[in-house]
């Protein structure tokens, strides 16, 4: 009985999320629309002036090492951390192993 | 694998891919593409040589000092870029701010520091894919 109450309690929270979400999902704008809030000033000045900025036919490059180079170095630096994790992991776990 | 030839193939086009990924990464600032994607062919070609000639010939082929140093200096080499705008004076990974020529737009020798920093994160890539692979494959 407890149970069944707690899976009746379960649901009507999925359900009121769920409606939530797809309310949230109505109010979004059309998808691709040039007057949405997306296409403001910011991607304006990356089309006009990225290559005076920096010198570079490719944009993607532009922006993701020299407008945001902070990002990138971080996102080496999260690789960086992932592959020093696995390494750890794998290898301490085969040592110990071993030492049995 | 012992195919005979899958070997022969692997060894006329393995080459190419690897240049073809360092091409990706020096063109990275002139074409489509970039040094994440560069980097991931490269590491590819290695991890299809270790695949089809075996674990021992391509860590004979990339010793694990060499994958080592590759990941900390790839990392390190970011960093020194980004003092380059320090030393001038302006902000940290500043480009146009620090006064590098920018040269001719569309040739290789353009975008200043743009060019270096796509290298160190290119090899810093490819040396990721790689030891993820060496190590994952020697557990078993």
């Amino acid at each position: 009985m407890r149970k069944r109450i707690r899976n009746l309690f379960i649901l009507i929270l999925i359900i009121m999320a769920v409606y939530g979400i797809i309310l949230a999902v109505v109010e979004l704008p059309p998808y691709g629309m040039p007057d949405n809030p997306v296409h403001n000033e910011v991607s304006e000045r990356y089309f006009n002036d990225a290559l005076e900025d920096t010198g570079v036919l490719n944009m993607v490059t532009s922006i993701v090492l020299d407008y945001r180079a902070y990002d990138t170095m971080f996102e080496t630096i999260v690789l960086f951390t992932a592959a020093l994790a696995v390494v750890i992991t794998i290898k301490t776990s085969k040592s110990k192993e071993n030492g049995k | 694998m012992k195919d005979f030839i899958l070997k022969r193939m692997a060894s006329i086009i393995l080459p190419f891919i690897c240049i073809y990924g360092f091409y990706v990464i020096l063109h990275g600032h002139v074409s489509p593409g970039g040094s994440f994607a560069g980097g991931i062919i490269v590491g590819l070609s290695f991890i299809a040589y270790s695949t089809i000639y075996g674990i021992e010939k391509g860590r004979k082929k990339l010793p694990e000092k060499v994958l080592v140093a590759a990941e900390s200096y790839g990392t390190l080499w970011y960093g020194i870029m980004g003092l380059v705008g320090i030393i001038k004076g302006v902000p940290f990974l500043a480009n146009k701010l620090a006064g590098v020529d920018l040269g001719v737009p569309g040739t290789l020798n353009s975008g200043g520091l743009i060019s270096f920093i796509g290298f160190g994160v290119g090899i810093r890539v490819a040396s990721t894919m790689v030891t993820l692979f060496f190590t994952m494959m020697e557990e078993e």
